[in-house]
């Protein structure tokens, strides 16, 4: 029964050995090749080396363990080279757990186990890849393919995705064809020294669309003109679509050093370019732009008695429309063309208002403040186009005091604001922001505020937070459903503040009297609250893991425990 | 000391998970909102989860084990209730506080621990044993040699025959193994059913495998006039265990040691889930492998943390190169284990063949490889683990997509430790090292 040894019949014996390399090596010199045909064909109709079909087998059997015992390694072909270095230190033990924890949760399919008490952990983690991108640690290796199957998945975290997951996933998507999207844009190349103003041209010359967007986005941060600059230099040569995309990043700490260049964009070929210049223009006050604009609308609007107003001493104000789209107006970005439905002049009108400063309408209106200048009456119906349209300029002009006039006090009836408030919400400091939106909330209920939450800072202040808890109170108190208030549960259980976990604990407990909404609905809306604690437990230990403050589960321990003491 | 009580990690907990949904679904259950009641003490967590009916679902984990019971239907063990109370209990004591176990949790711990000091008693009888053993090895010597016959028979017609009758008389032929009880004749049949279906170079396979079964057939036979080791592996091979308590009753033939769980692998044979681990003695050097079976749907019990040091007595089924094993008592919790030694590309290759002197049937041995490489497929080639400091390279088997990436993105480019089964096909990773921490495949 010695078959198997390798060693035992004759020292030729390394001639014989194989080298395994590629898939299964059969047992592969001459002698197995005419036991294989002969174990094809048959001992039947052939006799067979040995004799016999026994002898066959026990030959066969042989050849299989020398051939096993012998084998040798083939050789390697070309490595792959190295991953880059990542300096960035390593993930406290706990945060590197929870992103596990994170990354197995995301395959869950949206809907499934909405019910059950549990947070939708796959939602948290967009949140924890920025703040675990703010605090710049690395990646754990082993968890860079299912961030860049998160990031294929979601293109709403990639961003945040790749960059965390840093240079070594560049280096595994090159090798994974499922993973091609990660090399594509502009994070696949290295960052460029912005003062080196020849790798910048280099780079600008050079790279590839995405990189060269990535690039005059960052200079322009950096400095302002030599990116404008930059682009002037190349301009006449740029596609129009580019074009485009490159005369966008200007918003950016857009000043009056701008408006030459954004002048002559004005007489660029493509009119989707010249709109975005004259837009651009128009939110620098102080350019000819603009006060061509300003003269325009300004005639258009005046002073007028429009009958007594017990607020506003009689006065109103009357609107006369513009007749026609002359040249001038269209070379400053006027679209003649109204969309459907809409009436020319009214549509001319709109865009002088929308783009003359707003610090002309004082003086043109008696010395009135926004407030007072929104207060006023507006003859012939005009109203609602003029305050939409100032409504449009305020934010585009990102002007506090009249973005603040025309969302007006946020109990006024919905019916009467000038459109939509979540735009002019945007242009108001963040904390006055959330105070409006809070007394928002207090005086409307939930069912519209959606999009005004959605441009709160995260987390909620105090006041919003709170308001937010008490309309979802009060809803079930009314004997609603959960799943009417779903977005915005989704949303207070990534944006609340973790500190109001406390407050909702009451809420979370099950009913026991007799349920005051629908069937079952006092028993949905208590997991609904479960949820949402769960949900903020989890931020608040996830804020505390990636901060260092965790406690190390996982330390050194004891091999034998002394046994826990009952207490 | 005083009484802190070491807590296991979240992934630690997630390792126990038998799959991916009952990891989700656990991960999802770990919050505050269902769980009341919960409490840990003398190796033991327990707590009541609020689930759709009326009464709390009453679930218990027994650390040592770690086994576990609730209330629940599921049939996943753990499920995804004990599964979310230990994600719980390793956040700290502030979810799962010390205390004492209230009554039904302390029962079934009693009894559980009962039984696993009670047991390891040997046969009632031992004439009898001794009769129905001797009856078995004349069914398996029955068995065996219509086997022989039946190999003669397919290479005298040809094996070319053979791949026109299909699988069906294969399949005919490994349930007379089953009767012959020989369940370990019987699972080779069943694999030969396969193998026309296996691509080109089939006929060379079908041989080798057929010789081979040839070989075990006519040892089967000659069983009696074998050497004592070799006798084991034959026995072990046609599938004639020994009993777990049987080999756990002989103290001298355990092997107390604190063993590195170097992998861990969950598969299928039959209609029964398997599971593998491997374990490597600190002390003692020794290579273990520890199955667990689930029969019906259910996952298989034995759960160890991948990477970890356990403390305890293993005893080794006799057989010429011994390695499987069966778990005896455990003590302590599983410590942290490090990064255990590892051989190059040609050692793990020489290491399998070494052992077939001893067992010509062996299919793998288990082996850590340190500084090696996984290099790309190029040219029809398979993936590989190439040495660091040298031309050698093994292929790597096809395994499952996320398992290669893991090991490729923790590689780097540069050389890791990994551990896994080496054998003629080539080399399947079930774990890889990364910054000191087991990674598993």
């Amino acid at each position: 029964m010695n078959a198997g040894t390798a060693n035992d019949d004759g020292s030729d014996h390394r001639d014989d050995d194989r080298h395994l390399s590629e898939g299964r090596p059969g047992p592969g010199e001459v002698g197995w090749e005419e036991l294989v045909t002969a174990a094809l064909l048959g001992t039947g109709r052939r006799t067979p080396p040995g004799g016999s079909a026994t002898a066959l087998l026990e030959l066969a059997a042989r050849e299989t363990v020398r051939e096993r015992a012998g084998l040798l390694p083939g050789t390697v072909g070309p490595r792959p080279g190295p991953a880059p270095a990542d300096p960035r230190p390593p993930l406290p033990a706990p945060a590197a757990r929870r992103l596990t924890m994170l990354l197995a949760g995301r395959a869950e399919p949206a809907g499934g186990g909405r019910r059950s008490g549990g947070p939708d952990l796959a939602e948290l983690l967009p949140q924890w890849l920025a703040a675990a991108g703010a605090h710049g640690y690395r990646a754990p290796a082993a968890r860079l393919p299912a961030l860049l199957d998160a990031a294929r998945a979601r293109t709403d975290l990639r961003a945040d995705a790749l960059a965390f997951a840093g240079p070594r996933a560049l280096w595994l998507a090159a090798l994974n064809p499922e993973w091609r999207f990660a090399l594509r844009g502009g994070s696949a190349s290295a960052p460029v020294d912005l003062d080196d103003a020849r790798a910048v041209r280099s780079r600008w010359e050079e790279g590839l669309f995405a990189e060269r967007v990535a690039l005059l986005a960052d200079l322009r941060r950096h400095d302002a003109d030599a990116a404008r600059a930059l682009l002037a230099g190349t301009w006449p040569a740029e596609r129009a679509e580019d074009r485009l995309v490159f005369l966008d990043t200007l918003r950016e700490s857009l000043a009056a050093a701008d408006e030459p260049f954004l002048d002559r964009a004005l007489g660029d070929r493509s009119r989707t370019v010249r709109s975005t210049a004259a837009e651009l223009l128009s939110a620098l006050p102080g350019s000819a732009l603009a006060g061509r604009m300003a003269a325009r609308a300004l005639a258009c609007v005046h002073l007028d008695r429009v009958g007594p107003g017990p607020a506003t001493g009689g006065a109103g104000i009357a609107v006369e429309a513009p007749h026609e789209c002359d040249a001038g107006m269209r070379r400053d970005g006027v679209s003649p063309a109204p969309p459907a439905g809409h009436g020319e002049r009214s549509w001319w009108l709109g865009q002088l208002v929308e783009a003359a400063p707003l610090g002309r309408w004082s003086e043109r209106l008696g010395g009135r403040s926004p407030a007072e200048i929104v207060a006023l009456p507006v003859a012939d119906g005009w109203r609602e186009d003029l305050h939409a349209a100032w409504a449009r300029a305020a934010v585009r002009q990102r002007d506090v005091a009249w973005a603040r006039a025309l969302a007006g006090p946020p109990s006024a009836p919905m019916a009467e604001g000038p459109g939509d408030p979540a735009r002019l919400l945007t242009v108001l400091p963040a904390r006055e922001r959330a105070a409006w939106a809070a007394a928002f909330v207090a005086a409307h209920g939930l069912s519209e505020a959606f999009r005004l939450l959605s441009t709160c800072a995260v987390p909620w202040s105090e006041e919003l937070g709170g308001a937010v808890i008490d309309a979802l109170e009060i809803a079930r108190d009314a004997g609603g459903y959960p799943w009417s208030f779903s977005g915005v549960m989704g949303l207070a259980e990534r944006c609340l503040d973790p500190a109001r976990a406390g407050r909702l604990a009451p809420l979370a407990a099950h009913p026991e009297e007799p349920e005051p909404g629908g069937p079952g609905a006092g028993g949905y809306w208590a997991e609904a609250f479960q949820r949402l604690v769960a949900t903020l437990t989890v931020r608040a230990a996830m804020a505390e893991e990636l901060a260092g403050r965790a406690p190390e589960a996982d330390g050194p321990r004891p091999v034998a425990r002394p046994p826990a003491p009952g207490r | 000391m005083t009484g802190h009580q070491v807590r296991w990690s979240a992934e630690q907990v997630l390792a126990l998970a038998p799959d991916a949904a009952s990891r989700r679904a656990g991960s999802r259950l770990a919050a505050p909102g269902p769980w009341s009641g919960t409490g840990t003490g003398r190796d033991a967590v327990w707590g009541l989860c609020a689930g759709s009916g009326a009464r709390p679902y009453r679930t218990a984990v027994d650390l040592t084990g770690p086994a576990s019971t609730c209330s629940c239907p599921s049939r996943k063990f753990p499920c995804k209730h004990a599964l979310a109370l230990l994600l719980r209990w390793a956040e700290g004591p502030g979810p799962v506080p010390p205390g004492e176990a209230p009554e039904w949790a302390a029962g079934w711990l009693a009894k559980r621990r009962r039984k696993a000091v009670g047991g390891g008693s040997g046969p009632a009888d031992p004439e009898a044993a001794r009769h129905r053993a001797e009856r078995r090895a004349r069914r398996v010597a029955t068995g065996a040699r219509e086997l022989e016959h039946r190999l003669t028979d397919l290479l005298e017609g040809g094996l070319a025959d053979a791949d026109q009758a299909g699988a069906a008389p294969w399949e005919e032929m490994a349930a007379r193994m089953v009767d012959a009880q020989a369940p370990g004749l019987a699972a080779r049949v069943r694999d030969l059913a396969g193998v026309p279906a296996s691509g080109p170079g089939w006929p060379g396979r079908m041989l080798a495998e057929c010789a081979l079964l040839h070989l075990l057939c006519r040892a089967a036979l000659g069983l009696d006039g074998l050497p004592g080791p070799l006798a084991a592996t034959v026995r072990a091979r046609l599938g004639l265990t020994t009993e777990a308590a049987s080999l756990l009753a002989d103290r001298e033939g355990v092997v107390e040691d604190d063993w590195l769980v170097l992998g861990r692998w969950d598969g299928e044979e039959g209609r029964l889930a398997v599971r593998r681990f491997w374990l490597l003695g600190r002390g003692s050097g020794r290579l273990a492998l520890l199955l667990s079976f689930g029969a019906a749907g259910r996952t298989p019990e034995l759960v160890l943390p991948v990477g970890r040091l356990v403390t305890a007595g293993l005893a080794f089924h006799p057989a010429g190169v011994p390695l499987r094993a069966v778990p005896g008592e455990r003590r302590g919790e599983p410590v942290p284990g490090g990064v255990p030694a590892g051989v190059g590309v040609a050692a793990a290759l020489a290491a399998y063949g070494a052992r077939l002197a001893d067992d010509p049937w062996l299919e793998t041995w288990p082996v850590v490889l340190a500084g090696v490489v996984p290099v790309p497929a190029s040219e029809g080639a398979s993936w590989r683990l190439a040495d660091h400091a040298g031309e050698a390279a093994l292929p790597l088997t096809p395994t499952g997509r996320p398992g290669l990436w893991r090991l490729v993105a923790v590689s780097g480019g540069g050389p890791v430790t990994v551990f896994g089964e080496c054998g003629p096909t080539g080399f399947t990773p079930h774990t890889v090292w990364s910054e000191g921490e087991a990674v598993p495949l």
